[in-house]
């Protein structure tokens, strides 16, 4: 009595006829002995029997396994060279309920694709990876690939892989058994009947594990290739089985299938209509715009000081404010570097008119919270224009008799009042009281929302108050 | 009227949400980084994903498995980020795959600087990567045209199952300004073709090989004649009294609204000035263009860059009449003044000589 039943019968998850050429259609592209065809095989059974055809998307890589798709009658996505566990990692996001097999030869994933999946391991994407090591660039024509013994010719390796040249064999099962997020590596070997089950049985497993909701499993699969090795393929078989498994040896690199958690379900999406309100897109601000200023005005102001000195978000405040007030604004600030340390500047325009550029060159508005920015923009000042300057009195050498000045020690002030740092809103209160820029409670409102603690608020109040005091002229 | 201050590359990723995007993985760059930072805070609120990617190479290729699945996805970069996406971009355009690339770009080549600059125009517009194929191309000016114009990239990418570019410089990116977001939101159906890991879609498949000479010609020749109806029905441009205008000024993104403050000293100064800025970069406002040449002296290009875009000028314009260039370049701006005497010495140079006939 036999414990197995004989199938004459192609795997359900195969298509009925190859249509990868014209010809020969029962026949997959494959050379004879190729460790591609049993592969899939494996596969194919693999999801016949855990049945999840439909939900399988298998991801074929470049290489010989290219055509995969003429192959497995499930949904099929062609990936670029190495690249298919960043592809694998954003289809099972976007579809959390499928299958995602991610199938790769050496050159494409021990090669080019190195970097994608090492982090596709290490995030322990719940994908299941399938790794044919056949030791050689395959579809290429038999180039050295990184897996290619020490010694072997091939022919961009015509006198033997070189230590000094290509450097050792990589490992890369026993690389990724160094990352902690895996759940299931195992190196299988396609060498004679009795591994081509075993390896079976680590390729259903891995799949499984996936079915399960468990996370990263990849399986490596030492594989003849006949062809490019130049051996008949019952040699290359035993070749695999013999010598390729020394370099290689055969094991579970990490099993955690037991012990591994569930990952958590995604939560689930807001009601469309709550969207709008998630992002933040309705405005706490419904503006009248009657109360817009009659008055033409086209402030183009220009702040500037060292980093820390609270220079963004002054302008930020003035052009909330001005938007609150009905005028047309914007804030274009220096960014990057600068502003992580060193000097910082920001561009802000309010006017009744629409803006045309938000670049300001030629300020009729200089903040200048320190000497540098001073000496940088003042010649840039409009005649006619307020500058007001962060210091006793002006720097020798300084003089333009055309623009008016506020100089004025705002930090110190500010450390007067309990933080240096409310030296820009001091500066401030001495621009509204000097100019009709804008009126103080669109300030004090535009403040309400952006200065983040009550402390702070108070403090600004307290700056923009004694600010409107100092507001001299020199 | 229901504004609010923010920076473009907040409303990007607000008008991408809005217009069904749940897929967004990117690599950080400045000056594109808020567009990312954006994502990852607001992402996994509305049921999305936000990944941050290994590299811009992997960036790119699961915005190719995302969209393989058919919904709407999304990434952000800027110049060299983009070089290396360019493959996957390619790969994107030959399998037919609809997503939105944002590249808010910065002073190059090579490292270059964080300053903003629009050298990104060849690598973008003509595209820098392998084979025939385009990338449709928005060129917002205006923190408000960064949420319009980022939702009607999604829609034109579903249209024409392609990658769809919004093309800003750092200026556009960093810069605050007014913003009216729609008040609804939208998730369009998957589409039929999509790889969804069900059985209705399990026939589908996604790929850009197509081994036999005449099916690959086939294949190009179908994107070929997509990129030929969105020629002509996607073409986009912003006319500023071009009309009577002797010189008419070509720009898009930050130098447009430099020039909108050109036009405005110009005319305030009795020379007849105007702007033709494209909002779509490809395709090409060649058409208003080439019909410009018919009434305008002369023509003036201004990029922040050696000159990129003139090129595209150039060919609408066919020799008809001159097509002069002014730029600056490593995060350098022009200022209106400066144009303004550009623009000066054209007029002096064409009001003593009619427009050169084009030799053919």
């Amino acid at each position: 009595m036999s414990d197995f039943e004989v199938l004459h019968q192609k795997a359900r998850s195969f298509y009925a006829t190859f249509e990868r050429k014209a010809e020969l259609q029962h026949q997959t592209h494959y050379c004879p002995g190729c460790g591609h065809g049993i592969t899939h095989k494996l596969i194919a059974q693999a999801i016949d029997e855990l049945g999840i055809q439909d939900r399988t998307v298998l991801i074929s890589p470049v290489g010989c396994s290219v055509f995969a798709y003429y192959y497995f009658d499930v949904g099929n996505i062609q990936v670029a060279h190495g690249r298919a566990p960043a592809a694998a990692t954003a289809v099972k996001r976007s579809l959390p309920n499928s299958i995602v097999l991610s199938y790769q030869g050496d050159g494409d994933l021990a090669a080019i694709g190195t970097a994608e999946i090492l982090h596709a391991a290490n995030r322990g994407e719940p994908i299941t990876v399938f790794f044919i090591n056949n030791a050689i660039y395959g579809m290429t024509g038999g180039q050295v690939a990184p897996t290619t013994p020490l010694g072997s010719k091939t022919i961009t390796s015509p006198f033997g892989r070189s230590v000094w040249n290509e450097g050792y064999p990589l490992h890369v099962s026993e690389v990724l058994a160094s990352l902690e997020a895996p759940v299931y590596i195992e190196r299988v070997a396609l060498g004679n009947n009795k591994m081509i089950v075993r390896a079976g049985r680590a390729i259903k497993k891995a799949i499984e594990n996936q079915i399960n909701g468990l996370g990263f499993s990849f399986i490596e699969i030492l594989s003849p290739c006949p062809t490019i090795w130049k051996m008949q393929p019952q040699d290359a078989q035993a070749w695999v089985r013999d010598e390729l498994t020394k370099i290689y040896p055969l094991s579970i690199f990490r099993d955690k299938t037991l012990e591994a958690q569930r990952r958590p379900e995604r939560a689930e999406a807001p009601a469309l209509e709550k969207i709008p309100e998630i992002l933040g897109c309705q405005s706490p601000r419904s503006v009248d715009n009657s109360i817009c200023q009659s008055a033409a005005k086209d402030f183009r102001i220009k702040i500037a000081g060292f980093g820390g000195q609270g220079v963004l978000i002054l302008g930020e405040i003035l052009a909330e404010a001005g938007l609150d007030a009905g005028l047309q604004v914007s804030w274009l600030p220096s960014y990057g570097p600068e502003m992580r340390s060193g000097t910082s500047n920001c561009q802000v325009r309010i006017a009744t008119q629409p803006i045309d550029s938000p670049l300001v060159n030629r300020p009729n508005v200089l903040m200048a919270l320190n000497e540098p920015s001073l000496h940088k923009f003042l010649s840039a000042v409009e005649p006619g224009g307020w500058v007001l300057y962060n210091g006793e009195n002006l720097p020798a050498g300084v003089a333009r008799h055309d623009v008016n000045f506020i100089v004025r020690p705002f930090t110190a002030l500010g450390d007067q009042l309990g933080d240096a740092r409310a030296g820009n809103m001091i500066m401030l209160g001495a621009l509204l009281k000097a100019t009709s820029l804008i009126e103080e409670k669109w300030i004090d409102g535009a403040m309400r929302r952006l200065v983040k603690s009550e402390r702070w608020l108070d403090l600004d109040r307290k700056a923009l108050a004694l600010g409107q005091e100092e507001a001299i002229l020199k | 009227m229901r504004k609010q201050l923010m920076k473009g590359n907040e409303a990007v990723l607000r008008g991408a949400i809005l217009a069904g995007c749940r897929a967004f993985y990117s690599y950080p760059i400045t000056p594109a980084s808020e567009i990312g930072e954006t994502a990852a805070l607001l992402l996994p609120q509305v049921g999305g994903t936000f990944l941050q990617s290994e590299s811009e190479t992997a960036a790119v290729n699961m915005l190719y498995g995302a969209a393989s699945t058919g919904i709407r996805c999304m990434t952000a970069s800027s110049g060299p980020g983009i070089s290396l996406m360019q493959e996957g971009i390619s790969y994107l355009a030959g399998a037919e795959l609809p997503c939105v690339i944002a590249d808010i770009t910065r002073g190059g080549p090579g490292l270059g600087n964080i300053a903003a600059e629009q050298s990104d125009y060849f690598q973008v517009v003509k595209g820098g990567g392998h084979g025939c194929y385009r990338t449709l191309v928005l060129a917002p000016d205006s923190v408000q045209e960064m949420c319009d114009l980022t939702m009607l990239a999604f829609d034109l990418a579903d249209k024409y199952r392609n990658p769809v570019f919004v093309l800003a410089d750092g200026f556009i990116g960093q810069m605050m300004e007014p913003v009216e977001f729609p008040e609804r939101a939208i998730l369009p159906a998957p589409p039929a073709w999509a790889v969804r890991g069900t059985a209705e879609t399990r026939k589908n498949f996604i790929t850009s090989i197509f081994l036999e000479p005449d099916a690959l010609e086939h294949h190009v020749l179908k994107l070929h004649s997509k990129y030929e109806q969105a020629e002509r029905e996607e073409t986009r441009y912003e006319a500023v009294q071009t009309d009577d205008a002797d010189v008419v000024l070509v720009g898009y993104g930050i130098s447009a609204r430099i020039l909108k403050s050109v036009v405005q000293l110009g005319r305030a100064q009795g020379l007849r000035l105007g702007l033709l800025r494209p909002i779509t970069l490809y395709p090409f406002p060649t058409e208003a263009i080439r019909s410009l040449a018919a009434t305008a002296s002369a023509f003036l290009t201004v990029e922040l860059s050696t000159g990129q875009m003139i090129e595209d000028v150039r060919l609408a314009v066919e020799g008809r009449r001159p097509v002069e260039f002014y730029g600056r370049s490593g995060g350098n701006v022009p200022s209106a003044e400066d144009v303004l005497a550009v623009v000066r010495n054209i007029i002096k140079r064409c009001s003593v000589s009619e427009p050169e006939v084009a030799h053919v």
